[in-house]
């Protein structure tokens, strides 16, 4: 009868523990930033600049992936970027995970005119280009950390209240709420404790997207230096900078790059891991 | 014998399309009886319980009638009043067991979770009556059930759990929306088994909805025949078996297939049969239509 629970504990696929570790490491990196961090991100040395990374020739074994136009050490900044990144990925990650989702839950399971009016709030928001949306609610709201948050979470809660909403429609139409009906229980407390943990697999796997998304998004807006004072270092900022000197000094663009690029990968292959070991429709 | 649910000119319809679903069902179920609704599908036997139950889909609206449940009137009811007082009375044994237990619940706080939070019982005393109501089902191990989840249990198992759970609260009535149907044939005989001991056991007044009138001669004291959401005959069992009064009752035994002569083809219900149903509520619904 009980032979079910073994098939329940599914070996870890080598997807998710990658990504995971990946995440560990950039997370440990941007909690112990000044520790781990050879140099000072800000510190410039013009005598310095653009030194290649240590393996190449005419390097400076001391800065390990090279320095920047300014002589700036481009793994330092790097270090201190993901505390810039994995803060906006976090904060506004849950946010919009928390925002969206209760909107859904709300729409699919009351339905009605909850459900006309927030469907419709969505339908017209997906009509906004979202770039455009946030480097607009940036002009208007100003640069800065709480900004670019704020700007994630106005444009990216539809994404969680669309998926939870059909979810919930799904949920709603199983007998266990029916009965909880029958029992007596309020339409508020059948949907937090018979259908919330139904739609929280999926919400975990969106927020993990979400996650990885935010952490672009940062990156576009510091790209085109709406995010924080220009001299913070952040990839996005990194990369533009990057970006003009390319031909001169290549790794200040790359190993940026390479980071954002590993960490939205491993965000998203690691939703897709967690959906794999824990969906209960798959078990 | 007081009747426990009285259901009087009780009539529903689909609110957008005018379309009637329930046309004045009337019926009384007396404290420990069972009574069966039999028709075929989309005869309104499901529609009778849900409308008992409070969980009409929000598509149909009742138009008139009463249901009496224990004396008091739940339509005139508020909502919330309502809610509680069908909590507190009434159970139901859902169809589909696959669905019918929470996938994110182990066993024991889907039983126990509305005796504590609802009931206001205390979290003891409700894993005792838990405990208890599995090994009535015949559970052998109630702990380990209790700790599992439903993917964990078979379909069996789960719809004995279900019914447990139906029993925790010591409703007077409990609606049985065709709780066989969804199971094994082996295994169907064995939860019918299972239903009419805990009925007996405890008393319990019962609406056992099902299509299967070889079911409901085992189960049921009474039955009511539905088409097209109207009662066409109501009788006790013994009554409807051997003198059926209703043309309609006479096909549908005669359709009944017969174990007992394995060579013998199925009748069919006579067309001729139902459309002199049909004629009849035709002629009544005009009257509704005109009455609006």
């Amino acid at each position: 009868m009980l032979e079910g629970r073994a098939l329940t504990v599914r070996r870890s696929t080598p997807r998710l523990w990658l990504s995971a570790s990946w995440l560990a490491l950039i997370s440990l990196a941007a909690i112990f930033a000044p520790l781990v961090a050879p140099h000072d991100p800000l510190a410039q040395d013009l005598f310095a600049a653009r030194l290649p990374p240590a393996w190449a020739e005419g390097a400076d074994p001391a800065y390990l992936l090279g320095t920047d136009s300014l002589g700036r050490d481009v793994l330092t900044r790097i270090i201190f970027g993901a505390r810039i990144a994995l803060t906006v990925a976090l904060v506004a990650g849950l946010a919009t995970a928390i925002i969206g989702s209760t909107l859904g839950l709300l729409a699919g399971y009351l339905r009605g005119w909850v459900d006309l009016v927030i469907s419709r709030i969505v339908d017209i928001w997906l009509a906004f280009p979202p770039v455009l949306f946030a480097i607009l609610l940036i002009a208007v709201l100003g640069t800065g950390l709480s900004s670019i948050i704020i700007a994630i979470i106005v444009i990216d809660w539809t994404r969680f209240c669309r998926v939870v909403r059909a979810e919930a429609l799904n949920q709603s139409a199983m007998d266990y709420v029916t009965s909880a009906k029958v029992a007596g229980r309020t339409r508020l407390s059948t949907m937090w404790r018979e259908i919330g943990p139904n739609v929280l697999p999926t919400i975990c796997v969106l927020l993990t997207i979400e996650m990885g998304i935010a952490v672009i998004v940062e990156a576009i807006l510091s790209f085109v230096n709406l995010s924080i004072s220009t001299d913070a270092p952040t990839w996005g900022g990194m990369i533009a900078e990057g970006r003009t000197s390319i031909h001169q000094a290549w790794w200040v663009l790359v190993f940026p790059l390479i980071v954002l690029f590993l960490t939205v990968l491993s965000f998203s292959q690691l939703g897709e891991g967690l959906k794999d070991r824990f969906d209960p429709v798959l078990r | 014998m007081t009747a426990f649910l009285e259901i009087e000119n009780l009539s529903a319809s689909l609110k957008r399309q005018r379309v009637r679903m329930l046309r004045s069902v009337s019926l009384s179920v007396a404290a420990g009886e069972v009574h069966g609704l039999v028709g075929e599908s989309g005869a309104g036997k499901s529609m009778i319980g849900k409308a008992v139950l409070g969980i009409l889909p929000a598509a149909l609206a009742i138009d008139e009638g009463e249901i009496r449940l224990d004396g008091e009137d739940l339509l005139a009811m508020r909502p919330a009043d309502r809610r509680r007082a069908i909590g507190a009375k009434a159970a139901l044994i859902p169809q589909d067991p696959l669905t019918a237990l929470n996938p994110s619940h182990c066993i024991g706080p889907q039983i126990t979770g509305r005796l504590v939070d609802i009931l206001g019982w205390d979290k003891r005393k409700a894993d005792m009556r838990a405990r208890e109501l599995l090994a009535e089902v015949n559970i052998d191990d109630p702990d380990r059930v209790m700790a599992s989840y439903p993917f964990e249990l078979s379909g069996g198992m789960r719809q004995r759990v279900l019914i447990a759970s139906a029993f925790a609260a010591n409703p007077k009535l409990i609606v049985a929306d065709e709780p066989t149907t969804a199971l094994d044939v082996t295994v169907q005989k064995q939860i019918l088994k299972l239903i009419r001991e805990m009925q007996a056991r405890h008393g319990t007044a019962m609406l056992f909805v099902t299509h299967d009138l070889g079911v409901v001669s085992k189960i049921c004291q009474r039955l009511s025949v539905l088409y097209a959401g109207k009662v066409l005959e109501q009788a006790t069992i013994a009554e409807f078996f051997a003198d059926p009064k209703h043309a309609y009752s006479r096909a549908l035994l005669a359709a009944t297939p017969k174990y007992t002569d394995p060579g013998s083809s199925l009748v069919p219900v006579d067309s001729s049969v139902t459309d002199l149903v049909a004629a009849e509520i035709e002629a009544v619904d005009e009257g509704w239509r005109l009455a609006r």
